[in-house]
């Protein structure tokens, strides 16, 4: 029976399929979405700034509507998923039944992100800071809007991988699927660390 | 080996943390463009850590992870440019 790459678990890494090349995580073509994905938002950032530029006085004021303490708690709950889903990755290379729990974890915190982003918005509309208030709003909500179907998409991704979990909590030959959907979860992190500096801090 | 993976990327969602906390009080600190330079430099040292340890890239192949970074030092760049400039 042929055996994927992927699946080899050397010895020395933990990291399957590692060889002096070099380990890509997950499918070859989630790389590829990875990759336009950043250049897409590096696209974005950069424009943000020229705006902000233009307009440095209405973003500044504008800015300071956003609740930072939520925008924190966002970016904590994000992390946290991220080690979650990264634990998971590590659990199922070793057959550990944990692996499920772990994924859960940052599946659970992933929807408590759309929960907290879902209040933010619904404050800030109540308080009549909506798209069309300026600039910055049409910025701030197409940005994290933007994000949001990210994070979405990533939960549907994450559930559909938990669904691959056997009786037992394990998931034989599922190595390169949540490697990929891990990714996928972390690239979401990680625009996110970028959009919570831009449009919270700076 | 599989336990001190797990206790390294424990300890690289610490550092995250402890980075997040620190640059949301940056603005304390010193003046506007010296806060603007230590938040933008420690958000894209995140996007590193996040890219390298909980993505993996620093197992990938050379080309990939140097893509990686040269994405994240690239864009650092020219954010730091137009925001300070």
């Amino acid at each position: 029976m042929a055996t994927r790459v992927s699946d080899m678990t050397s010895q020395s890494t933990g990291i399957p399929g590692r060889t002096s090349r070099g380990h890509i995580p997950g499918e070859e073509g989630i790389w590829v979405f990875i990759g336009g994905d950043l250049l897409a938002f590096a696209v974005f950032f950069i424009t943000y700034a020229v705006a902000r530029r233009q307009e440095l006085a209405v973003f500044e004021t504008s800015q300071r509507l956003l609740d930072r303490d939520l925008g924190l708690l966002n970016t904590l709950i994000l992390l946290t998923s991220s080690l979650c889903v990264a634990q998971a990755v590590a659990a199922v290379r070793r057959s550990d039944p944990r692996a499920r729990l772990f994924l859960f974890g940052g599946i659970a915190l992933g929807a408590s992100f759309v929960v907290v982003k879902a209040f933010e918005y619904s404050a800030k509309i109540a308080h009549g800071f909506t798209l069309n208030t300026n600039s910055f709003s049409i910025y701030y909500y197409m940005f994290t809007g933007i994000h949001l179907v990210h994070v979405l998409i990533g939960l549907g991704v994450l559930c559909f991988t938990a669904s691959r979990f056997d009786r037992a909590g394990r998931m034989p030959g599922g190595v390169a699927l949540i490697e990929g959907s891990g990714a996928f979860w972390h690239l979401i992190d990680l625009l996110w660390i970028v959009l919570f500096a831009l449009l919270y801090l700076l | 080996m599989s336990v001190i993976l797990r206790t390294r990327i424990t300890l690289v969602w610490a550092l995250l943390v402890g980075a997040t906390l620190f640059s949301f009080e940056t603005q304390t600190l010193g003046g506007a463009a010296v806060a603007r330079t230590v938040i933008l430099v420690i958000a894209f040292a995140k996007v590193l850590m996040v890219g390298r340890e909980f993505m993996e890239l620093r197992h990938a192949p050379p080309l990939l992870l140097w893509l990686f970074q040269g994405w994240a030092a690239l864009t650092c760049l020219a954010l730091l440019i137009l925001f300070n400039l």
